[in-house]
């Protein structure tokens, strides 16, 4: 396994960057926030493309970057995979002169995997002879990613690769990151601005804002905290909830999701029973209540407690739920009079919608 | 077909552009890259020097030329003292006046490309491993080819069409120095040489439009290879 420790100080006119974290082999790191946080900073600054004034940056037993000791390594010699928002192949290579640029690397160390296996995997085999600009936006991404990969880094640097693709290829080039996360052992950081890649990808998400790591966890400990709402896309925010796969209910097609706190009905997934699904529960579709709605179409009701109420942001207040998980519910601060909410209450909440997010294969 | 002297004059106007463009690609390729990339303090001084022979009249570049590499001139004595070369009234002479009239014309292409050249293409191969050198000979280089073609039939070109400058430092030597331009002047200062004028103006034109399909040709044929953005 090899580990990537980042410690990046560096001044950009009025903008400073502060950012420590590290990323473990084998696992995708989500440095996640708005644009302008500094991500992209960051991850130049791993790949030596840009320089810091101050900090360390260490890969495995690798030093990149030691303000102190002196060390600044060229790009060139960091061992590193970039992949670019806007792919960047060489428009006079082929597909196949492209994937095969960076494996000059490998007279340094023997090749630890399998140029066929990657082609394969990534979907890529029949348009190894043509040109970059006769390839679709998902082609030319897909080649972009094989590249990095195949020049046998020690880390992988992915910054916002799917900025530019509709949402089909979107979930497309998604699932061939995942695959490709299966079958390696180094660090993937990943930089986007979606909550949805982050549920979908992220083994660990970095927070950031303004040049600083605001959190770091586990995506379901980053995205649901409340008080981390404001760096988050606005309504986006929500919480995330692992949850099995309990049993199909056919007759109606829905799928009966089993977590702690109860069950979730969900349209109907194509899973066997057990399978890992991860879904996101949006505070702007919970809805409370104090007495068990009778006749409601609302499917999700789930019994909770009342941890926290926030102040009013506006017109609306978040409140924390304990259902076994933690849940949100952004409701009207009229509401939260009127139904005279408190913390300790136990009180019903109506989920509108659950958004299936990712599916694990365990 | 063509005359004794017609043959020495096309062949001595080729060979003299080929020479000319030949030795000033790479100084045209360096300064373009400079003048394409960086700001410094004199940029624009740098740029005024290497447009400077588009403006002055080629006669006084000529002379330019004559003073300062003159038997006496400030580099003509070096070289003679040194090596024992003299440019002027040779054919290398006239290659230099020709060189130096076409290098804004070799630059001004080869710079376009150079600022039309995506850097990010340069720092992806950066992060595959390719030092600076490697990627400036497989990813910049490849990529402003085609500015660089542009610029050197431009160049060779007006090369061939050079008069001024070189009638006045190389001077008008049959077999050394004098090219089709210089040789069609002559034929026309001859009484009774209307027909050959007509012939070498003829030859002036071909070669002009062979060296622009030329050109033409291999620059579609790196096109199909890859469309620039």
């Amino acid at each position: 396994m090899i580990n990537l420790e980042v410690e990046a100080r560096t001044r950009l006119g009025s903008f400073n960057l502060d950012a420590e974290f590290h990323a473990l082999g084998g696992e995708v790191t989500i440095l996640f926030g708005r644009s302008g946080a500094g991500k992209t900073t960051v991850m130049e600054s791993i790949a030596g493309l840009r320089n810091l004034s101050d900090g360390k940056i260490s890969l495995g037993d690798r030093v990149l970057f030691d303000s102190c000791a002196g060390v600044n390594l060229k790009p060139e010699r960091r061992g590193i995979g970039y992949v670019f928002q806007d792919a960047r192949l060489f428009p006079h290579l082929t597909v196949r002169e492209n994937l095969l640029y960076g494996r000059r690397r490998l007279t340094l160390q023997p090749y630890k995997g399998d140029f066929n296996k990657i082609i394969d995997l990534l979907d890529i085999a029949s348009i190894l002879s043509r040109f970059p600009s006769t390839l679709s936006g998902g082609e030319m991404q897909r080649v972009a990613i094989g590249r990095a990969f195949l020049s046998n880094p020690d880390v992988l640097l992915m910054d916002e690769p799917l900025v530019s693709l509709d949402d089909l290829r979107k979930d497309e080039i998604l699932k061939y990151i995942s695959q490709l996360k299966d079958i390696v052992s180094i660090p993937i950081i990943y930089v986007t601005h979606s909550v949805d890649e982050v549920l979908k990808l992220a083994d660990k998400v970095i927070l950031m804002s303004d040049g600083n790591v605001q959190a770091s966890g586990t995506p379901n400990q980053v995205m649901g905290r409340p008080d981390l709402e404001p760096f988050v896309i606005d309504g986006a925010g929500g919480t995330v909830v692992d949850t099995v796969v309990d049993f199909q209910d056919k007759s109606h097609s829905l799928t009966n999701l089993a977590f702690p706190g109860g069950n979730l009905l969900v349209p109907r997934i194509d899973a066997s029973r057990g399978t890992h699904i991860r879904v996101r529960i949006r505070s702007r579709d919970v809805a409370l209540a104090t007495v068990r709605p009778e006749s409601i179409s609302v499917l999700n009701m789930l019994g909770v407690k009342i941890v926290s109420i926030s102040p009013p942001r506006g017109a609306v207040v978040d409140v924390v739920l304990d259902a076994k998980v933690p849940l949100r519910a952004q409701i009207t601060q009229k509401s939260a009079l009127e139904l005279n909410l408190n913390e300790g209450m136990e009180v019903f909440a109506l989920i509108k919608t659950v958004a299936v997010e990712g599916q694990e294969h365990v | 077909m063509l005359t004794a002297l017609e043959w020495e004059a096309i062949q001595l106007s080729l060979r003299i552009s080929f020479w000319a463009v030949f030795i000033s690609l790479p100084f045209g390729v360096g300064i373009a890259w400079v003048l394409g990339r960086y700001n410094f303090p004199g940029k624009s001084f740098l740029d005024a020097f290497v447009n400077a022979p588009l403006v002055i009249p080629p006669v006084a570049l000529g002379y330019i030329l004559l003073v300062l590499f003159g038997r006496t001139g400030l580099f003509g004595r070096v070289l003679e003292d040194w090596l024992g070369v003299s440019l002027v009234f040779t054919w290398e002479g006239a290659s230099l006046a020709s060189a130096i009239v076409s290098f804004p014309l070799l630059v001004r292409s080869i710079r376009i490309s150079v600022e039309n050249l995506d850097q990010g293409l340069e720092k992806a191969a950066r992060t595959l491993g390719a030092n600076p050198i490697r990627t400036f000979f497989t990813i910049s280089l490849p990529l402003i080819w085609p500015g660089m073609l542009a610029g050197i039939t431009l160049a060779f070109a007006r090369c061939v069409g050079e008069f001024g400058a070189t009638i006045t430092f190389a001077s008008n030597i049959p077999g050394e120095t004098r090219t089709l331009p210089l040789a069609l002047y002559t034929v026309i200062e001859m009484p009774g040489g209307e027909s050959a004028a007509l012939r070498l103006m003829i030859f002036s034109v071909v070669l002009a439009f062979i060296a622009l399909f030329l050109s033409e040709f291999l620059a579609r044929r790196s096109r199909k290879k890859f469309r620039s953005n």
